[in-house]
């Protein structure tokens, strides 16, 4: 918003990100043909990999998971969290479900749906810019509180009879194999992608994460940009709750249970640092087309779910050790 | 960066060749493939059915069993094991459902590609199968539970007492008013002298069984349908040292009721035995995939061993009446569940 003088603080971080950049772009490269070697394997190991159909049901492995990496990849580079996004989508998906009870239709639900998100993402983010909690503390907490009003609602119950036009949300497709979801998922890749590399705010998201002091110093409201990022992550996260809602035409409490890691695993594996500060779109999106086809190519082959969470696991810190294993070990050499 | 970049894609390379030698010895075209499908894996009453579905395999012949499922239960997690399912064209699935309706349309996809699909233990909306195996149906449970208490009373005679969970358990009541109306008819010296709640509560089952205990010094028998109430009520029965006068019986889980039946406060109990549900669901599926067999009501279809599932309206069938454990095989049991 404030970024009034320009050139000064543009400067600045253009000088400490040249080599951050040329990294992400090594490490874009290298999840680019990891993803490709994974796809080359998959081809081999089973004849119904390559198959257009099949492939098109593996997207939906992922695209809902990765709406909501979109908007927690700016907020984890803006160095905060979000772990209650998958409470956010029992509690949504419950409040569908209870509205349909009163005869809501599909527009109404989905209206309900992504409210309620928001909603959600408001409260995360009132605890933590408003209150100062940690976010990680703030949302293990509503973590548990969204998906506990879940439980108090439904018990061992489910809502269901869901109208059928809002299956083609979860369960349609656009033009041959290319889904309404997967068509989602590559929209939010392109505005998320302009908004973090193309615009001031995006700029802004990166100082905050390299230095939230500095930041405040250069005149940005950095309480107001985090209170953003965590009302995007909430409505993300309302979305997922309506397709993930319309693909399952079922709401129980137990529904995207554990999401958050998977969640948070995508963004990282994506070549999002943790610690905020840097991070890429497209790093995202490759790591979610991996994250498919690695799932997908193992449950070809029978691999039972949690070899292949011992696998993603793997790779995740494969990936995240391996540069700082090189550096070490380099540094060790040079000195 | 270079080194970096190397020593990933060889990472990477080594993962997509291990990946290609697991799938070396995976298809097999003349064979039926069955996937038995769990709620979540590591359960043991699913492992359990898993060793049954592998006895039938071997029992049939050319069938390869595919035992796979989620790792939490949700039907999100089942639909992605089901997708690889049908993508890789087995032949059939066999599955037990975290969601009735939700597993719907993919199991409908699975189906108008030719894949037979049945459901078991939890069953799908008949929409989303071709049929439903339950372990066991109310009426065999009425009469299995007080069947339990009369083999162990002398001349079949004598005074019992039920201690059910909730008041408003629908399971409960349906197996206590079937349990009655099939005592008139073939125990008719048994009287059930009360009907107790424990709320499916530790606690409140062992004070409950307690009162039973006073009210009626000369009980022979407590029936409890809960596998909650049934260790409660062993436990009270030993405290009060009336082991011997007073035998629990009814539903229970092998692995809680070891003590018990040790002790002898359980001559015996009963509840499905997932072997032979593993067992009869792999047959079934064997049959409708080899079309042997057609699923539509009134069908029989032969279970094995196990005996012969009648179909009825909804396409549904019981396998059994609850399998009997006591002190013969309750070590073998007790570990699987």
């Amino acid at each position: 918003m404030s970024l009034t003088e320009g050139t000064r603080p543009r400067h600045v971080p253009d000088r400490l990100s040249s080599r951050p950049t040329r990294i992400l772009r090594s490490w874009e490269l290298l999840l680019f043909g990891i993803g490709v070697l994974i796809f080359l394997a998959n081809t081999q190991a089973s004849p119904y990999f390559l198959d257009p159909w099949n492939l098109s049901d593996a997207t939906f492995n992922f695209t809902e998971k990765a709406f909501i990496a979109f908007a927690m990849a700016l907020l984890i580079i803006s160095g905060e969290i979000d772990l209650s996004v998958a409470g956010i989508i029992a509690l949504a998906s419950t409040a569908m479900g209870w509205a349909l009870q009163w005869g809501v239709g599909a527009p109404g639900l989905v209206a309900i749906g992504l409210s309620v998100g928001l909603l959600c993402g408001a409260v995360n983010g009132v605890l933590v810019t408003r209150l100062g909690l940690p976010s990680i503390v703030a949302t293990i907490g509503t973590m548990s509180l969204f998906r506990g009003i879940s439980y108090i609602v439904l018990g061992d119950q489910a809502f269901n009879g869901y109208p059928p036009e809002l299956a083609f949300l979860g369960r349609g497709y656009v033009f041959w194999v290319i889904s309404f979801e997967l068509t989602l998922f590559l929209l939010f890749a392109l505005l998320y992608g302009t908004l973090l590399h193309f615009t001031n705010f995006g700029r802004q998201i990166y100082a905050i994460g390299n230095n939230p002091t500095a930041a405040t110093f250069t005149g940005i409201r950095v309480a107001r940009v985090k209170m953003i990022l965590f009302l995007l992550t909430g409505l993300m996260s309302g979305i997922a709750a309506v397709c993930l809602t319309a693909r399952l035409g079922s709401t129980r409490p137990s529904i995207a249970f554990a999401w958050e890691l998977e969640i948070v695993t995508m963004v990282v594996l994506g070549g999002v640092s943790i610690l905020g500060g840097s991070g890429s779109i497209l790093g995202v999106v490759i790591a979610a087309l991996v994250i498919g086809l690695v799932t997908f190519g193992l449950g070809l082959l029978n691999v039972p779910g949690i070899v292949m969470s011992i696998f993603i696991g793997g790779l995740l810190i494969a990936v995240i050790a391996l540069p700082r294993l090189v550096r070490l070990l380099r540094t060790g050499r040079v000195t | 960066m270079t080194t970096t970049r190397r020593i990933a894609i060889g990472a990477g390379l080594a993962a997509g060749l291990s990946a290609s030698l697991m799938g070396g010895a995976a298809t097999a075209q003349d064979t039926v493939r069955i996937a038995l499908v769990a709620k979540a894996l590591g359960i043991g009453f699913f492992e359990a059915a898993a060793r049954g579905a592998e006895e039938a395999a071997e029992e049939l012949g050319d069938v390869e069993i595919i035992y796979t499922g989620p790792t939490t239960t949700t039907a999100e997690g089942q639909i992605e094991v089901v997708n690889s399912l049908i993508a890789q064209r087995v032949d059939a699935i066999a599955i037990s459902a975290n969601d009735p309706d939700a597993l719907v349309p993919a199991l409908e996809r699975a189906m108008q590609r030719g894949i037979t699909v049945v459901s078991w233990d939890s069953g799908v909306a008949p929409a989303g199968r071709e049929m439903h195996l339950a372990p066991s149906s109310d009426q065999l449970i009425g009469e299995t539970i007080i069947t339990l208490a009369a083999d162990h009373l002398p001349d079949e005679a004598g005074k019992v007492a039920v201690l059910s969970a909730t008041s408003t358990s629908t399971n409960q009541n349906v197996w206590i008013a079937a349990m009655k109306e099939y005592m008139a008819d073939t125990y008719p010296d048994i009287e059930l002298v009360a009907t107790v709640y424990g709320d499916d509560l530790a606690d409140k089952s062992y004070r409950e069984t307690q009162g039973l205990l006073q009210s009626y010094p000369d009980l022979d028998a407590i029936i409890a349908p809960t596998s909650v109430g049934i260790v409660a009520a062993a436990q009270a029965v030993q405290d009060a040292g009336k082991v011997g006068e007073v035998n629990v019986t009814g539903l229970g889980l092998p692995s809680e009721m070891a003590g018990a039946i040790e002790s002898g406060a359980s001559e015996s109990f009963a509840i499905w035995n997932p072997i032979d549900l593993g067992y009869a669901v792999t047959t079934i599926a064997y049959e409708l995939a080899t079309d042997a067999a057609t699923a539509e009501p009134g069908a029989e279809l032969s279970m094995g061993r196990v005996g012969t599932a009648t179909l009825d309206e909804n396409n549904e069938a019981a396998m059994s009446e609850p399998f009997t454990y006591d002190a013969s095989n309750i070590d073998e049991f007790a570990s699987v569940f």
